[in-house]
């Protein structure tokens, strides 16, 4: 049985964890410039402070902890370090060159947490899923008000960019690709296309979770969309899985998460924040809150996988494998062929 | 055959370059914004999905695509709905596919090209996340059978479905709609090809739908929208019974089944189903009589004179029907308790129920204005009767003082609004035109004016508004200023007008806007937050003005005249003109009326689409061909009566270029400068181009070949004023407007029969030139006749040269106001060029040094040449 099939067996049987923020814990570390720069980029011509995928190569000690700490407290699936390391986020830092170098590091980093957990822990198969972020640019929204029709980056950039970090995952040997945080669907969409030619440039493929993000109250992500018109936009890739993650809390997010339990044809993710940040950015929301939402999500039949984005901990990841032992996965509904095309808004013919 | 009748999605089709000459012309002239405005109509009309088509030759396609689509994604009350990417090109298909969030659907591929082809972009399309629609096309062709159609969807089918893993319920068929009853006798059985090849895809290929462009099944009755209209509702009615659940259609327009008349829906029944072998025919001879209004035409319908008096004078007012509008005026009066109640009752019911009409733009300009000679003749009717009573007559919603300021003599547009305001009970007190600041100012405070609506079309005119808001500020009338005409905008009211005032200056785009800004301004609620509104808007516009950086870069003028066009002038021989001086031409109206570019007319009466084309618009068709009418009787009875007279100036001159200059020389041979000529020069980065100027095209002087240019000034309004007076004290505002909107027309078409005189006889550098009136509206001649205060000339002044050569004022007694506006106002003038490469640019933007070169030529201050320089300054 390989890895894919494993993963699918597990995810009959059980709710699947995730592991929660990567750069809630980082932080804690306070690091400085010059831990940043690390000895590989002691002399980089910029500011690096604030790179966290950057210290997969320069603080790999510390970034492996992260993940064993999270394995620990119960994660099934872990994601790599790698949330801003596309060509395009990375630009800031001016590291275009560095993208491959970063992926890899950050994947072999979360594979050898896996392997070294699996050890103690044979019976339980533990899984890297390859984080794909949305980048710090939109293909569907304008940077200038006074011209709606500008874009700061285009569809076949988002491919490039976005092919160039699956490879180098791929050759991480990640377990998945997760394409996660979406708020501009087309980059989503992007996403998929590059991910699907990275398939077939290797030769082979991956399971891909999607996510998407609500940006607040209204119910649509940053670009405009409701809960199933992103997921009729990306029901194409034939995901693994479809969720949700980030920008709210449990209790806010629960509403968009029960529409899609409702119309996905794949297994349903969430990973809410711990609440929403307070004046000082922290996020208040404890393990034990945390868990009491998540538990009810499960209880109601809602996901199939769970975990932690923004201001969750391994305290939060622990406290919620504790409490959602005992109950099913959410069983995928049968849906009507029709053909579900969507705009801001989907529409079902 | 299925027996369940689906869901039936309508695609909204009038967002297709190919389909609708409005969206078309919007594409090409880049006025994206009107363009938005089309598909925010078919989502509010119902199309439930929308389809965008961008294939045109004068168009980047992909560019267009690109860039509607991301115009439209930050539109939510269009972007709401899926699109429908609409191209015969791959690439303009894949340019759209990278621009759309939501799932589309591609409009089309199809086994065209070949299974591999087909294959390809099959695959591709899946990877985009969209559904698509196949024709049923194929190497051999498009099908045009019922075993063809299906026989190439099923092979579709199978390929996409085994091969490509595409999902069937995402396959859209078009097994192609073509016309009927075009009188060959092969396309007679298409509709049921059609239909019952829909119903064989239905049953054998499960989860696929089936769509069609439905007004292809009536394009043999073009002009005819009613049948059209019936064909396409008897079409869907059998076709969505045998399984067809998509159509691209107006979603505006679809008549009902049941509605259409019994003999009409026989009639095409029969066509559509392919019933007789005479079906053709029948609906050939009846069809005539449903043209028009949609059911039996023509035989005037006098049923509404049955109805009570208030009924009819609305029913009058809401046609323009002055007939008996006497007559019923004077029965409402007599059952009135006073004269004024029938104003204030029955007639502005009526009127209100015009404005309603035209606010929902179900009634058009045209029809306003008649409607306004309706109420008129009413209202002339009851006058006597209401000063008997010595009583204030009619309490109006508000005072208006409209003028056209000082300089400017163009007043077609500020009468419209006039009467569009008067319509809609406002009273409008009209200065006329070339009206001195002072003068509208003291009217206003002299008739206690609620507000001052100011209109003109030629540039310097914008700076007389600024001088009149100013004036405004400082003898402190705080009354709202509106600012109307062709060449005034948002962003100059903004940045010019509106910053040399501090009461309330608004900009009116056109007339249908001027009556909800008078309303909102004249109400006590409303105007506080209006004006704040406005100001914001103004704020923006100013915010968006000053961050706008000039689209190309500027290069310096020495650089620009460093990449001047210019041509061989040892092997150039200009051709030597068989007229050299200048003489007067007169002509008739018979003679110019054949020369007539109608599409600007059509404009005037905000009527937009090209004629002929317009005539059988479905929207405005009706009006347009009304207007057509009017318009043609308008000139019938001028020929006849000779009240409208045409003359014109033309010369032809020796001349050579001096730089940017050009010098005119008096006949003879010793050179003897006659006149100079002074010419801007395009001054932005032309990295494959020329930075044109005029003088580009004629010899230079140290060339010493022997060159000429022509100049002419032509007019067809002398008595224009008198007939739009005489009209206008009729109450008959529609023909006042008429006779002008007519003299413009006729002057332009002076200009262009001119112009062929003057290259195949006057100057006679083209002898055999064979163009029709739309080659000739096309520009397809060799030549150009540039006009001073236009792209390629925009200084205004230069007309005063033209006026000194060619003795215009004295010979034929054109004149030219202090701003340089020609009058009488149905006058054009300008240059010839005769040079086979001579063209039309736009100047653009100058810059610094070219300010100072050209005042320095012209002997003016740089203040001076900054004031007639200033539209091509930049700010």
């Amino acid at each position: 049985m390989n890895k894919f099939e494993l993963l699918k067996e597990v995810s009959k049987n059980r709710i699947l964890l995730l592991d929660g923020a990567m750069g809630t814990m980082i932080q804690a570390h306070k690091f400085d410039e010059a831990d940043y720069r690390g000895d590989q980029y002691k002399d980089w011509h910029c500011d690096v402070k604030g790179n966290n995928d950057l210290l997969s190569i320069t603080q790999p000690d510390t970034i492996k902890q992260i993940h064993l700490d999270y394995l620990h407290a119960g994660a099934d699936i872990i994601e790599t370090n790698t949330f801003n390391s596309t060509s395009i986020a990375m630009a800031d830092y001016d590291m275009q060159d560095e993208v491959h170098a970063i992926n890899l590091s950050a994947a072999k980093l979360a594979k050898q947490a896996t392997e070294e957990v699996s050890k103690v822990t044979p019976d339980r198969p533990r899984f890297v899923a390859g984080v794909l972020g949305p980048t710090n640019r939109t293909a569907s929204i304008s940077p200038d008000v006074n011209d709606p029709g500008k874009r700061n980056v285009t569809f076949e950039e988002l491919v490039a960019s976005y092919f160039d970090a699956t490879c180098s995952l791929m050759e991480g040997d990640v377990d998945l690709i997760m394409l996660e945080t979406i708020f501009d669907t087309l980059n989503a969409k992007a996403g998929i296309f590059a991910v699907q030619k990275a398939f077939d440039a290797k030769g082979y493929s991956l399971p891909v979770m999607i996510s998407g993000t609500i940006t607040d109250a209204s119910g649509r992500t940053l670009s405009g969309q409701t809960t199933e018109a992103f997921y009729n936009s990306i029901r194409h890739a034939t995901p693994f899985s479809f969720g949700l993650n980030c920008a709210l809390g449990p209790d806010l997010l629960r509403q968009y998460v029960a529409e899609l339990s409702r119309i996905s044809e794949g297994l349903v993710s969430a990973h809410p924040n711990a609440g929403l940040p307070n004046e000082f950015g922290e996020y208040d929301m404890g393990p034990d809150e945390m868990a009491n939402h998540l538990e009810e999500w499960a209880s109601s039949g809602l996901v199939n996988i769970v975990g932690g984005c923004c201001g969750s901990t391994p305290e939060h990841v622990r406290e919620i494998s504790k409490r959602l032992e005992k109950y099913e996965p959410r069983t995928i509904p049968k849906r009507e062929r029709k053909m579900r095309l969507s705009g801001l808004e989907p529409f079902v013919h | 055959m299925t027996n369940q009748i689906s869901s039936f999605v309508n695609v909204g089709e009038r967002t297709n370059v190919t389909g609708s000459a409005v969206f078309k012309r919007l594409i090409l002239s880049e006025d994206y914004e009107t363009a938005l405005d089309v598909a925010r109509q078919q989502v509010e009309n119902g199309a439930q999905i929308i389809d965008i088509n961008m294939d045109e030759a004068m168009l980047d396609s992909e560019a267009a695509m690109v860039r509607f689509l991301n115009l439209i994604a930050s539109e939510p009350d269009i972007s709401r709905v899926p699109i429908m990417i609409d191209s015969s090109k791959w690439s303009v298909i894949e340019a759209g596919l990278r621009c759309v969030q939501g799932k589309a659907i591609v409009n089309s591929i199809s086994l065209k090209e070949g299974e591999e082809q087909f294959v390809q972009q099959a695959t591709l399309v899946k990877r985009y996340g969209a559904a698509t629609v196949v024709m049923a096309f194929d190497e051999k062709g498009q099908a045009d059978t019922r075993e063809r159609k299906f026989e190439i969807c099923k092979r579709s089918y199978q390929v996409l479905t085994e091969k490509v893993g595409f999902p069937p319920e995402d396959i859209i068929f078009d097994p192609n709609i073509f016309a009927v009853a075009t009188g060959i006798e092969e396309h007679n059985n298409y509709a049921v090809d059609f239909i019952e090849a829909t119903a064989l895809i239905r049953e054998h290929l499960p989860y696929a739908h089936v769509s069609g462009g439905l007004s292809n099944i009536s394009f043999s009755f073009r002009g005819n929208n009613p049948v059209r209209e019936a064909m396409h509702s008897v079409f869907l009615y059998h076709a969505i019974r045998a399984g067809l659940d998509m159509a691209i259609v107006n979603a505006g327009q679809l008549a009902v089944y049941d509605d259409i008349p019994a003999e009409l829906r026989d009639a095409v029944e029969d066509v559509i189903l392919n019933r007789r072998e005479d079906a053709t025919d029948r609906l050939l001879d009846i069809a005539p009589k449903y043209q028009g209004s949609g059911s039996v035409a023509k035989e005037e319908d006098l049923s509404w004179r049955e109805e009570v008096v208030n009924k009819r004078l609305e029913y009058a007012l809401v046609k323009g029907i002055t007939e008996y509008i006497v007559d019923d005026t004077e029965e409402a009066r007599l059952s009135a308790d006073r004269p004024l109640y029938v104003i204030e009752g029955p007639l502005m019911d009526g009127m209100n129920v015009v404005g309603d009409l035209f606010g929902e733009g179900k009634m058009f300009l045209p029809q306003v204005v008649k409607s306004a000679r309706v109420m008129k003749k009413a209202v002339a009717h009851l006058q006597p009767f209401i000063e008997a009573e010595k009583t204030d007559g009619a309490r109006s919603n508000g005072k208006i003082i409209m003028a056209t300021v000082k300089g400017d003599v163009h007043d077609i547009g500020k009468n419209i609004v006039g009467v569009v305001l008067q319509c809609n009970n406002f009273e409008v007190i009209d200065l006329g035109v070339m009206v001195p600041a002072a003068k509208i100012i003291q009217t206003a405070i002299d008739e206690g004016a609620d507000m001052i609506g100011l209109s003109g079309l030629i540039t310097p005119s914008l700076d007389e508004m600024v001088h009149v808001a100013s004036e405004m500020q400082r003898l402190g009338v705080d009354m709202p200023l509106l600012i109307g005409g062709a060449t005034t905008s948002k962003a100059h009211t903004a940045v010019k007008i509106s910053p040399a005032s501090e009461y309330p200056v608004v900009y009116v785009s056109n007339a249908s806007r001027a009556v909800g800004v008078c309303q909102k301004l004249l109400s006590k609620e409303m105007k506080a937050d209006f004006i704040d509104q406005v100001y914001k808007d103004y704020a923006r516009a100013r915010e968006q003005h000053a961050n706008k950086r000039p689209r190309t870069q500027a290069i310096t003028l020495a650089e620009a005249q460093d990449n001047k066009f210019t041509c061989d002038w040892e092997t150039y021989q200009p051709p030597v003109p068989a007229f050299l001086g200048v003489k007067t031409i007169e002509t008739d109206i018979q003679t110019l009326k054949q020369y007539i570019d109608w599409t600007p007319f059509f404009l005037t009466w905000s009527l937009a689409g090209k004629y002929p084309r317009i005539l059988n618009d479905e929207v405005v068709g009706e009006q347009a061909k009304q207007l057509f009418e009017d318009a043609n009787q308008m000139l019938d009875e001028l020929c006849q009566n000779q009240t409208l007279m045409a003359k014109g100036r033309v010369g032809i001159f020796p001349a050579n270029s001096d730089g940017d200059d050009i010098v005119l020389y008096k006949a003879g041979d010793d050179k003897q400068q006659l006149a100079r000529c002074h010419n801007l020069r395009q001054q932005t980065h032309k990295p494959k181009g020329y930075n044109y100027c005029l003088s580009d095209f004629v010899a230079p002087v140290d060339s010493e070949v022997n060159d000429y240019v022509g100049a002419f000034a032509v007019t067809a309004g002398i008595g224009e004023d008198d007939l739009a007076k005489s009209y206008e004290q009729e109450g008959d505002d529609y023909n006042s407007i008429m006779v002008k909107a007519v003299a413009d027309r006729l002057a332009e078409a002076f200009a262009e029969y001119l112009h062929k005189l003057v290259r195949t006889e006057i100057w006679g550098y083209v002898k055999d030139e064979v163009l029709d009136n739309e080659a000739l509206i096309a520009e397809k001649y060799q030549g150009i006749r540039p006009a001073p205060g236009y792209p390629a000339c925009p200084e205004h002044t230069e007309k005063q040269t033209i006026w000194d050569i060619l003795d215009v004022e004295a010979s034929i007694g054109m004149r030219l106001t202090e701003s340089y506006a020609m009058w009488p106002a149905a006058s054009v003038s300008g240059m010839y060029y005769s040079h086979p490469e001579s063209r039309y640019f736009a100047i653009a933007k100058i810059q610094q040094d070219q300010l100072q070169s050209y005042a320095f030529r012209k002997g003016w201050t740089e203040q001076q040449a900054e004031k007639w320089l200033a539209p091509n300054l930049q700010d």
